[in-house]
């Protein structure tokens, strides 16, 4: 959908065609163009005007923007590559003010003037702002967009209190992230139920409980009488009861209401919101609208899913295959985190209509479903959600549910006749049009077609079709189908990271980035750990996620380390341990020799070995006297070889041009570099450069992690070898001219292992795993993909390159090395 | 160095979720330990395994998975977990008033083979 049309094939039928002008560049106007683009791309010359000087992103994730969970980056839906690629003009920061229908055209703030052939209204909604004293005080925001979730941030910084006024989807949710961001906050709400439009008063109150318990004040029944301020700024909000809540910022969240304001005096038909017809088309044949400003068959929308459905509508009569939109169902989950709620349908009861309910007050589970008629008609899910999308789906088929009514409340496992064994049936029980992913609005059906076309993993779903792309709540829906449509082609389930988990490595590593985790105590919690601090397995994979994800900023977890890392050293059989000082490239020289000599005699070290990756390694070290074995060390200039971690270990050579008759090129002065740049790194697993001089290839750099075979002409870049347990050699990565581009690759190949290996993954099983090609696409897919990996590794190497040894020489961590006294029995021996 | 309990000094020289050793001459070393929920274990400091210093390994709850084969040994009871057998002995500690206390019979109960 987003593959931008080339140039040509526009060029071709620019003759005819039309001039389609959208206004709005949110996420109706935008997907509505992405539609008809994947219909027929040559069809409109498309001009985009929005009133955000930004490109379009996903408002309905704004929420965990406010709550920390996601930056901006994270949810924009199209940047410039889409617009550009597929030659949309974006008009952003300069909001249409007219519409000229006369002369088809519309103007803009700015005085420009774009004429159409197609118009499409895409203006969403506004806030509604109760007139009340005060409203217009500084401090007073709304929760619409991205400058109102900038100005909440602001001020949250400074801290204080915050009054939220309404206790709707929007309200909750913004109250939930100034808590996050550490505001006290009031909600203030006029029913005496949160939420009452999705919820019954038995589901309010358990979450009116449970925010409570979070520590905000609720307070329902709250009829708003003024917005105190002092000096232009709020300062407190007084109620009609006269209660005064103390307020250094106001959100406003009491409701939106079409955005109508172009349309109606444009002279289109208006009602509450633009009226359309069942192809989105308004009162003009020449303009079009949809999303939340439009009022279909009386209804107005508020929800993200049925845009999907009109914009399909849209499109298809924008293209001539009209199809009609005929309205939707919509359906609710509260973006909380840790709050479970589902609502869908029509709770209000009503003649003939009757309620199931089940209480489990004591796992604080509600469940109530609705029917009417034989059909489900509404469900509200709370503390268990598992079963939303099956509920959804009966009440969209509108399917007779007498046959398993008994059952119903219990969900599907039950309603199905017994527990289900496999997981996977309650997937293949959905409707081919059920919504598997809500935040892309992605149907059952387009996710298993992008399947059959080739998507047979949850990351090639995920680029083709979105689905399960943002919030990731639907991930197991969408790993069931795969199951399903692949068959024994794939593995049922993903392989956890360990016991204490039901993520794989790849889901841990992206949820770090996309819920924004900065420790192991909060990736554990966030993550739904099932042992209280996880255990040896899972907390050095997590430490070393964490560290690699947020470079500088996350403070290793010393406790989470494999002894060797925690004490820069190799332990050996014995509980000694052995210590390998770093020499660049294989070089050294007397007094580094000397110094290794003397720390050898004078620790009684009993043996000392060239090591395969020709450095010298000192033996039979105690932990108590590691801090002076390096200190002598670092004083002949040497630092650690990190010979113990997984990272870097060495880059060995051969002598090359300089002293070889047969070198083609410096391979010792290209090692050193190498290691200069990559030493101190932190890898998923050890990690080893070569660099030979000819194709004789004395350095053994086919068996290497990164391996440099010099040529007269350049320099062979190979990837993925391994000398170790199973013996691979390398596979030829690219070819480069000069040493400047070899270290290019090479630091933009390791930030790639760096960012996608699973922990304790060598190159050679990652790339046997993901492929060579996704490799290849991953560094030369886009032009200026190596710069950015290349640059990622150099910052993340700007915090790494301190010699951990100096560090403990100066006194660090240096219980580590102490026993914590020694106890000398004499008197009792005598005793004894 | 008088009474049945052995006082080897305040609890906070031990960060939750690690360990530190107590040679004791003539017997065998002694690790001790602080949990992440900071309780207190103290064992010989050899894995039932190879010997290898459990204080040195990776402390998960109440368990810490030996350095050398990440052999998972409880610090309750000292039995290995899970497939492997064995057990090292289990020094009984007490914590009193912010310090540790091990009874003396037990640190030097055992000579060291």
């Amino acid at each position: 959908m987003n593959a931008p049309t080339t140039l040509s094939e526009k060029d071709r039928t620019a003759q005819v065609r039309q001039r389609l002008v959208v206004i709005g560049n949110g996420m109706a106007g935008c997907r509505a163009v992405e539609e008809i683009l994947a219909r027929d791309p040559a069809r409109f010359d498309v001009t985009i005007f929005g009133a955000e000087p930004r490109v379009n992103y996903n408002r309905i994730m704004l929420s965990p923007v406010l709550a920390g969970e996601k930056a901006f980056e994270d949810i924009v839906i199209n940047g410039d590559v889409w617009y550009s690629g597929n030659g949309i003009t974006l008009v952003s920061g300069d909001p249409v003010v007219s519409i000229d229908r006369a002369t088809q055209t519309v103007i803009a703030k700015s005085g420009r003037v774009e004429p159409y052939d197609r118009l499409l209204i895409a203006t969403g909604s506004d806030p509604f702002i109760i007139p009340v004293p005060g409203k217009d005080l500084a401090g007073v925001v709304t929760f619409r967009d991205l400058d109102d979730v900038d100005k909440m941030l602001a001020a949250a910084e400074k801290g204080g209190s915050a009054v939220v006024i309404g206790g709707g989807l929007l309200g909750l949710e913004a109250a939930h992230g100034l808590s996050l961001r550490g505001m006290k906050v009031t909600v203030v709400h006029l029913m005496p139920t949160l939420m009452e439009r999705q919820l019954d008063e038995a589901a309010g109150y358990l979450l009116k409980t449970e925010l409570e318990r979070r520590g905000q004040t609720i307070v329902t029944g709250g009829d708003t009488a003024e917005i105190v301020g002092k000096d232009g700024h709020v300062s407190a909000v007084r109620l009609k009861d006269g209660r005064e809540l103390a307020a250094d910022i106001v959100v406003m969240a009491v409701g939106i209401r079409p955005g109508t304001t172009l349309a109606k005096s444009a002279g289109l038909e208006v009602e509450r919101g633009i009226v359309v017809d069942d192809h989105m088309v308004t009162s003009d044949p020449a303009i079009m609208a949809v999303g939340e400003c439009v009022q279909h068959r009386g209804n107005c929308y508020g929800l993200v899913a049925p845009l999907w459905d009109m914009c399909r509508a849209l499109a298809d009569n924008a293209c001539e295959q009209p199809s009609g939109y005929e309205g939707s169902v919509t359906s609710t989950k509260l973006k909380v985190s840790g709050i479970d709620l589902f609502s869908a349908g029509d709770f209000s009861g009503g003649d003939g209509a009757e309620d199931i309910v089940m209480r489990d007050a004591a796992r604080g589970l509600y469940k109530r479903v609705v029917v009417k008629d034989n059909k489900l008609v509404g469900a509200v899910l709370y503390g268990d959600t598992a079963d939303g999308s099956w509920y959804f789906d009966l009440l969209k088929r509108g399917e007779d549910i007498s046959d398993i009514r008994e059952a119903l409340i219990f969900g599907q496992a039950f309603a199905s006749g017994g527990a289900l064994l496999d997981p996977n049936a309650a997937v293949a029980a959905l409707s081919d049009d059920a919504e598997i992913c809500g935040c892309n609005g992605v149907s059952k059906g387009t996710v298993v077609a992008s399947i059959n076309a080739g998507a047979c993993s949850l990351d090639a779903v995920r680029s083709t079709c979105k689905a399960s792309a943002s919030c990731g709540s639907c991930t197991g829906l969408v790993e069931s189908l795969l199951a399903l449509t692949l068959g024994g082609e794939v593995q049922s389930g993903p392989k956890t990271m360990c016991k204490c988990t039901s993520f794989g490595h790849d889901d841990v590593r992206r949820l770090i980035l996309e819920k924004n985790l900065r420790s192991i105590p909060q990736a554990l919690q966030e993550l739904h750990w099932k042992t209280p601090d996880g255990c040896s397995s899972c907390r050095p994979a997590l430490n070393y996620y964490l560290l690699c994800a947020w470079p500088g900023e996350y403070e290793d977890d010393q406790k989470s380390r494999f002894v060797n890392e925690r004490m820069h050293a190799n332990i050996q059989k014995d509980g000694t341990y052995s210590v390998v000082p770093r020499m660049w490239g294989g070089l050294t020289n007397p007094k580094e020799l000397r110094a290794i000599a003397d720390v050898v005699e004078k620790y009684n070290a009993p043996m000392v070995k060239v090591t395969g990756g020709q450095r010298l390694d000192i033996f039979g070290i105690k932990k108590e006297d590691l801090p002076a074995v390096w200190a002598d060390l670092n004083a002949a200039g040497m630092v650690s070889g990190h010979a113990y971690g997984k990272s870097l270990r060495t880059v060995k050579t051969c002598v090359g041009s300089e002293w070889c008759r047969f070198g083609t090129q410096d391979s010792t002065g290209l090692g050193v570099k190498l290691e200069r740049m990559t030493w101190g790194s932190w890898m998923p697993h050890k990690f080893k450069i070569a660099v030979s001089g000819c194709p004789r290839n004395c350095a053994e750099a086919t068996i290497k992690d990164f391996g440099v075979v010099c040529v007269d002409s350049g320099y062979e870049l190979h990837v993925g070898g391994n000398g170790g347990i199973k013996v691979r050699a390398t596979d030829l990565l690219t070819k480069v001219t000069t040493e400047d581009e070899a270290m290019e690759v090479c630091a933009a190949f390791i930030q790639l292992y760096r960012e996608q290996a699973h922990y304790l993954e060598r190159t050679a099983p990652w790339i046997e795993r993901v492929g060579l090609e996704h490799v290849k696409t991953g560094l030369f897919g886009q032009p200026e993909t190596v710069k950015r990996l290349a640059a990622r590794f150099r910052h993340s190497q700007t915090f790494c390159q301190d010699d951990p040894w100096a560090e403990r020489v100066a006194g660090k961590d240096a219980d580590l090395h102490q026993h914590l006294a020694e106890v000398r029995p004499l008197q009792m021996e005598n005793a004894l | 160095m008088i009474g049945d309990w052995l006082d080897i000094g305040p609890v906070d020289q031990i960060t939750p979720g690690t360990a530190r050793t107590l040679p004791v001459v003539g017997h065998d070393e002694i690790a001790v330990f602080r949990t992440q929920a900071n309780e207190f274990y103290a064992l010989v400091n050899k894995c039932p395994h190879k010997q290898g210093p459990l204080s040195q390994g990776i402390v998960h709850g109440n368990v810490v998975a030996c350095p050398l084969h990440n052999w998972n040994i409880s610090l309750k009871t000292g039995e290995a977990l899970g497939e492997d057998k064995g057990c090292v002995p289990t020094i009984p500690l007490r914590v009193d008033a912010g310090r540790i206390y091990l009874l003396r019979s037990a640190v030097i109960g055992k000579r060291a083979a």
